[in-house]
């Protein structure tokens, strides 16, 4: 038996003990999601690099090692620890996480307006909500081996839900963070958002490591976004140096709604992120911008898939990659027109820009559209800095080590320029500029 | 102001420009035609310092110095400006940011303090005023998705703001219309002093009816074949490039 299939059977294992002990006391229709799911794992277990889906991703790092639920451990962090990475804006909408599991106590939910349901996943669903029942795990599919996972263990995660005609003036935070791992563990945060019939919303989900040792976060959303409804969810991944994730960003889209998703991919080792869309309504629009800046040997995967169900949607992507040293990226772009879907307008742009020789990135866009009124466009670049708009700053002027840097610093603010809250806006633009200087500072030591 | 002697410069190993000779007073406006291969934008790109160009004999001497030996960012805060032909689109940095980076580099090295984005709106205000555009394009990233015209016209208030001494304008007239033309060439003229000159190359007659020229140089297969007062380039409109084409004792 190899490695992979080992360590399959142990979370097999690991589920059994899971769902008579930690994972006890849920409602039977959720035990009955996760029995399937496990099964579905059983059966596909891990993927491998054969499988189309996972050729330039190799997750043997994950199959070599043997994770322990991160829930059985509880680190105490004090809300002065915790503070610091929490926005100002909606500081009052905030739910908190460690190592997967819900912490009330870091948590402050005063700011949110009546109506609006935001709280662990678990008590949601165990206080008999049929919100839950009707959309949890419905959109995520479990073809996915680490979606099946995910839904195997769900535990804990978020549950928000904003009413019809609400709309949130503040931003929703959900704080993920990874704070001991003394021993390789794994969360499995899965988290569920329902925008209902004209209302409107903005979520920041953020994976924070606050540890530096080998961990792993498998992470789920589902996002329902109802008739004429709008959600912008923001997603930082900003995980310990050593750590692995892997994440599924679902999100269904009923008619006229509105959803953009701008995704920041900066931390961890291992970064596999699923990105899929579905505008299953009539005149909804889709937006999904991807930022990805890494150094190092870092690796981050971002494979999506945006699909027209219904006529008249419009789809936008936008992914941008800053790849220094031996780092690597990913970017797949399906796009899938239904037939029937007339009068699809969609556009599909993946620039990658890469800093050293050692770096590389890997673009792929996959088009399959089965119906005949549709515009679909897709434009993917790969290289070092344009030595042309290097020699057209330094005749203005700009010192070419300057010129360089803002160059590169254009390639994140493209995307960074989508976000609408000023406070992240700004604090990721400090990250950006730091890992700039901080890679412009060791290229000049080795010279 | 400038003095080019004998410039031989090539690419790729293929000599383009096989000894040029040339020089420009403050003040003056010189125009460089030619037909299209003659070498005019490379002599552009080597006054800028392009480096794919190679200087492989002669000197070009700027207020003093030898220009040859500067990178293209100290040519820049020495006061030469160029005007691209194709003007580079740049991701993600609006306008009012890059402008800001290059005057604040040229501020840098004149050993002036650096303007912070407040005082440089007025400043920038006052270019736009100065050369009479408003402008919607500051905002945008640079030249990302701007029609020829606003390109073009990207490049001329760029060198109202970094007011410089030798202002090299390389084929700005090329696929413009006639009102951005005149848009154009009058804020060149603008920007003229006794204290600047300026080194128009151009293809066609059409711009030197706009921006008037004190001497007339028309460049054919790397050489200087004949210069002249402005009415040389009326002559060339009527009588075309092929009359002139052996340069002088060849």
């Amino acid at each position: 038996m190899t490695k992979a299939l080992e360590v399959r059977d142990e979370y097999v294992a690991d589920y059994e003990a899971f769902s008579g002990n930690g994972g006890s006391g849920v409602p039977q229709w959720f035990e009955h999601l996760r029995r399937e799911a496990i099964q579905q794992f059983s059966t596909a277990g891990f993927p491998n690099s054969r499988d189309e889906r996972w050729r330039f991703t190799s997750v043997a790092h994950l199959t070599d090692t043997k994770f322990a639920l991160a829930n059985g451990e509880r680190p105490t962090l004090s809300l002065g620890e915790v503070k610091q990475h929490i926005l100002e804006a909606g500081k009052d909408q905030c739910l908190v996480f460690v190592n997967g599991r819900h912490s009330k106590e870091l948590s402050s939910t005063d700011g949110f307006p009546d109506g609006v349901v935001a709280g662990s996943l678990r008590d949601v669903a165990n206080s008999g909500s049929k919100r839950v029942e009707r959309h949890l795990a419905k959109y995520a599919t479990t073809d996915n081996p680490f979606t099946a996972l995910s839904t195997a263990f769900m535990s804990d995660g978020a549950f928000l839900y904003v009413p019809q005609d609400v709309i949130l003036g503040e931003p929703i935070q959900l704080l993920f963070l990874t704070a001991s791992a003394g021993r390789p563990v794994v969360s499995h945060p899965r988290n569920l958002i329902v925008v209902g019939r004209n209302a409107a919303a903005s979520v920041v989900e953020t994976h924070l490591g606050l540890v530096d040792g080998t961990y792993w976060t498998n992470a789920v959303t589902e996002a329902v976004v109802q008739e004429n409804a709008r959600l912008h969810l923001y997603r930082v991944q900003r995980e310990g140096a050593r750590a692995s994730h892997t994440a599924t960003t679902q999100s269904h889209q009923r008619r006229d709604s509105n959803f953009a998703l701008t995704t920041i991919e900066i931390g961890g080792a291992l970064s596999r992120h699923d990105i899929n869309a579905v505008l299953a309504g009539q005149g909804a629009e889709c937006s999904l911008y991807g930022l990805t800046q890494i150094q190092g040997k870092q690796h981050v995967d971002h494979h999506t898939t945006i699909e027209h169900a219904r006529p008249h949607c419009k789809s936008w992507e936008f992914f941008n990659g800053i790849y220094d040293d031996k780092s690597r990226g990913v970017f797949t772009g399906r796009i899938l027109v239904h037939p029937g879907a007339q009068q699809t307008d969609s556009k599909q742009t993946n620039n990658n820009l890469l800093l050293s020789k050692g770096a590389r990135a890997d673009s792929q866009p996959q088009l399959e559209i089965y119906a005949d009124d549709v515009k679909c466009t897709h434009g993917a670049t790969l290289g070092p800095i344009d030595e042309k708009a290097l020699f057209y700053m330094q005749t203005r002027g700009i010192e070419a080590e300057v010129a360089r840097n803002l160059l590169t610093y254009g390639f994140g603010v493209e995307i960074l320029n989508e976000i609408e809250i000023a406070e992240l806006r700004e604090q990721l633009d400090q990250l950006v500029h730091a890992r700039l200087d901080d890679g412009a500072e060791r290229r000049r030591a080795v010279r | 102001m400038l003095d080019i002697k004998n410039l031989h410069a090539a690419v790729d190993g293929v000599e383009i420009l096989k000894g040029i000779d040339l020089a420009i007073n403050a003040g003056e406006v010189h125009a460089i035609m030619g037909p299209n291969g003659s070498g005019k934008s490379t002599l552009a790109q080597v006054l800028a310092g392009h480096p794919a160009y190679e200087v492989t004999e002669g000197s070009v001497t700027y207020e003093g110095r030898n220009l040859l030996e500067l990178e293209p960012e100290e040519r820049a805060c020495a006061g030469l400006f160029l005007a691209f032909q194709y003007p580079v689109e740049i991701h993600g940095i609006t306008n009012a940011y890059f402008l800001r980076a290059a005057v604040n580099s040229k501020r840098r090295c004149q050993g002036l303090e650096e303007l912070d984005p407040i005082d440089f709106m007025d400043v920038l205000e006052e270019k736009l005023d100065a050369i009479g555009w408003t402008d919607s394009l500051m905002e945008r990233p640079v030249n990302h998705g701007f029609s020829g015209g606003e390109k073009k016209r990207n490049e001329v208030l760029q060198m109202a703001v970094l007011e410089p001494k030798l202002a090299v304008l390389d084929e700005t007239d090329s696929g413009l219309d006639i009102d951005a033309l005149k848009a154009v060439a009058e804020a060149v003229n603008k920007l003229h002093s006794p204290e600047n000159a300026s080194l128009v190359v151009t293809h066609y007659q059409r711009l030197l009816e706009f921006i008037v020229p004190d001497f007339v140089h028309v460049l054919a297969r790397g050489r200087i074949a004949k210069s002249g007062g402005k009415e040389l380039a009326l002559e060339l409109e009527s009588k075309g490039y092929d009359w002139i084409k052996q340069p002088a004792g060849v």
